[in-house]
This record gives C-alpha cells, structure tokens and sequence, in this order.
C-alpha cells in the first residue's frame, strides 16, 4: 500500500466480505455500490433497489441499455434468474418491514450513538432526499462507508453530527478507510484497524471515544 | 364499458387551473411523456405536480415547469442529470417544493388509494423533514405521523390495457403508476397497447381496472431517459 488508508475499493470489498449467501442487500447510490464489484465467490445476494427491482445485476453493455430496467441511481442494469419487479409501496415496505439484511450507505458524519448525516450539508441549493430516510429504518444492518476523514482531514466519526440528519441511532457498523467500527449501547467500538496504525493515531482523528471489547483485528485486504 | 378515448387531447381535457395531477414515473422509466406534453399544450395553470423526481432537462415534467404550468412539486428527488427547469425558477421563488422522504411519498399515495387518512414511519424522525409533524412512541421506538395524498388526476403509463382499464406495466416502468391510479379520482392511462376484455390474462392484471378511468392507446411511446441520452427533444407525433 503506498499510502496508510484503503481505497474506496478495498472498503467495498472489505464490506462485501460481510454480506452472507442469501442476503437481500440494498446499496446505497455511488460509493455502495462498488460492494457489488466484490461478491465473496461461492455466495449469491440479491440486490435490491427502491424502484421495484429484486435480483439486478452490472450494468449491460453499453448500446444495449433498456431505460425501463434501472436501478435507483437511474443506471441502467440487468435482470439476474430469479429477479422480481413491484412498486414503490411494497418496495419500501421491504425496507422498513424488516425484510433487508443490510443496507449499506455513503456518509458525511456518522456519530457514536448511531446518528447519520448523508443527505445535505446546509440549507442552500434545492434539497433532494430520495430514499435516504427510509432506508436507515428497517434493514437488519444498516452499514455506512466512508473515508475515515474528511478530504480536509475533520473526522467522519464524531460525538454529534453537525450536519442535517438523514436518520436518529440507525447505523449498526462503519467501514472507513482506516478501521472497522461497530455501534454498541451509543458508543463506537473498534473491531479492526489497519496493522500499521496505532491506536493514538486512529483516536486522534476519531471525533469521539473509540472503545474496545477484547481484541482488535487487523484490517486486512488484497491489493485492488 | 369501454374506458378508451380517441386521442391525447381528449384525455387531458378535464384538467383544470388549479389541479392536483400525480405523473407515474421514476426519473424517465414510466413517465407518461405522450400524456404530459397533451397537458403542456392544453395550458392549465397553477398545478400541484405530484412524481418522484421534478423533471429532466427539457422533457415531460421539465417542460409543464418550463410552461409556467407548475405552482407546487411535491416529491423526493429534485435533482436529475439536468435539473435545471425546476432549479432556476425554485431558486427564484416562483415553484413551492413539498420535500418528502421517497418510502414515505409511496405510502401516503398508498393511503390516499385506499382510504388510510394517517399513518406512522420511521422514517425522518428527527431530521428536519419531521419538524411540525405529530410523533408518537410504539413499542420503544419513534415514528412520524404522516397524511394520505390524494389527487384530483393521474397520468400513467402502461404497456397493456384493455378496455376495462386492466393493466400491465413493462418492468420497472411499473413504480408509482399502481399507488398513484388508486389515489386519483380520474386516472388517465397511455398503453402502449390496447386490447379486448379477456386479452391480458387475470392472473397478470398489475392494476385491476377499477382504478382507471380513460385509456388511450401510445403505440411505441417515447422514452425520458432516452431522448435525453440522444440530446433530442420531445416530438409530437
């Protein structure tokens, strides 16, 4: 690694490694979405988007796109065996149901009680929510992927957001650039960290206590 | 019975200034265009404009807003590839938005088809988008009260109808469209094929046609998102 930090990638796979054989997934528009690109070999997903698809897949060659088959990000996709189309209406249902596994989304700020904020940094522009605020509410897991820092190097981990919330106590995990941190009773609890990284290090640019229940693992992931 | 009507212009013809009209449709996949430029040339002001987007360069939604057609958007995604109709007049304080959470506007469709005037989620407990509205706590957890959305048209595209107003959508065009005809006192249906009673089967009906007024058949209809990619505009046929 030339640097001491994952790549976007090495995050998506690092998360993807997480999702079981049969989880209904739903990833978020953007970054999310890369954890597809990593599926652990041998386990079948079905991805969901939120304008009634279960069961997408890549994107189809370009040329051959059929606008009527998109995924949430207006992207053309295709149809894997086994897919399904509903409407919006059952569609979130299968989100604040309880019927997702895990949800996986981009983050501005997560902070330790499991507040998230993704959706608007201030109250300028013309605000635009799309599904954010539902699908933090339902999902079994809702996991968040993010640098660790912010490109001016703020944590993204803090002790409250300061940005607009997108949801209250809803993120269970995050997968950032440096570690693996879980949400736990309000507060952050660090499963994995780089090898190369001290503990100090990685507290010195976590917004908030991060806390330890028995080992730490190594975060560990191929080169990408 | 026989919903069918013999034109476009005929279908848009009962709305008024001052309407409330939902468009099915997610972004281009399902947005009836045929029927909403009929509605563009038809001219009525001061509409309250219910889809999920607010429109895509100059197309469809985009345009009605480029009309001056458009009083209100409701809906969760103002942004599209070429948001620009309803950026600049939002920015200048001549369209009202009604920002609501994507799930959410599902659900209060929902409840406006089927006579749920209220209902609680989760979802946008205490963010700003809950802010004035009634919470409550079940079993331990925070949700928002949220009202029915109802309408006074719906303007959706379909792949087949019959003449009872059964219909089909072609795959993810499908979205809003069933909530939405439901919610609608008059639901307005572009196919893009028309056939007998009998002629989809039971089984595959996706909107039974109790929730549709008028069909008009739109044999190869045009596509949003791909007049868009082909920088062309909407042409009449």
């Amino acid at each position: 690694m030339s640097e001491l930090k994952l790549s976007n990638a090495q995050i998506a796979w690092r998360a993807a490694q997480d999702i079981e054989d049969g989880a209904y997934v739903n990833l978020g528009i953007g970054f999310p979405e890369m954890v597809a690109q990593y599926t652990v070999e041998g386990r079948t997903p079905v991805f969901h988007t939120e304008n009634g698809l279960l069961g997408f897949g890549p994107a189809p060659e370009p040329g051959t796109e059929d606008w009527d088959l998109i995924n949430a990000g207006k992207k053309a996709v295709t149809l894997k065996p086994g897919a399904s189309f509903f409407h919006h209406a059952d569609s979130f249902g299968m989100v604040r149901g309880g019927h997702l596994d895990v949800a996986i989304l981009g983050a501005l700020q997560v902070a330790q009680n499991g507040d998230l904020a993704n959706w608007r940094v201030g109250n300028k522009g013309v605000p635009a929510v799309g599904g954010a605020m539902d699908l933090v509410h339902g999902a079994k897991r809702v996991a968040v992927l993010t640098d660790h820092v912010t490109k001016k190097g703020d944590p993204k981990l803090v002790d409250a957001c300061t940005f607009p919330l997108t949801g209250v106590g809803c993120v269970t995990r995050v997968y950032t650039s440096l570690a693996v941190v879980d949400i736990v009773d309000g507060h952050f609890v660090l499963r994995e960290k780089l090898a190369g990284m001290s503990m100090d290090d990685l507290q010195a640019v976590t917004g908030a206590p991060l806390h330890t229940e028995g080992d730490v693992a190594d975060l560990v992931v191929p080169e990408l | 019975m026989d919903k069918r009507l013999p034109g476009l212009e005929e279908a848009v013809s009962g709305i008024k200034d001052g309407a409330t009209v939902m468009i099915g449709g997610f972004g281009g996949s399902g947005n009836p265009i045929e029927l909403i430029h009929a509605l563009i040339d038809a001219g009525p002001k001061d509409l309250t404009v219910i889809n999920n987007n607010a429109g895509n360069g100059k197309i469809g939604i985009a345009a009605m807003i480029d009309a001056g057609m458009v009083k209100k958007m409701i809906c969760s995604f103002p942004k599209s590839s070429d948001p620009r109709a309803f950026t600049d007049r939002y920015m200048a304080g001549e369209i009202e938005l009604e920002l609501v959470p994507q799930g959410t506007l599902a659900e209060r469709i929902r409840a406006g088809g089927t006579g749920i005037p209220a209902f609680y989620t989760p979802a946008s407990y205490g963010t700003e988008l809950a802010e004035g509205k009634p919470t409550a706590e079940f079993d331990g957890k925070h949700y928002v009260q949220e009202r029915w959305l109802k309408a006074d048209f719906a303007l959706i595209k379909a792949e087949l109808a019959d003449h009872f107003g059964n219909l089909t959508y072609r795959m993810a065009a499908r979205n809003f469209s069933p909530l939405m005809a439901a919610a609608a006192t008059t639901t307005i249906v572009q196919a893009t094929k028309v056939v007998e009673p009998g002629g989809i089967d039971p089984e595959q009906v996706h909107t039974p046609g109790i929730f549709v007024d008028h069909v008009v058949e739109v044999a190869d209809p045009q596509q949003e998102e791909a007049l868009i990619r082909a920088g062309v505009e909407y042409e009449r046929a």
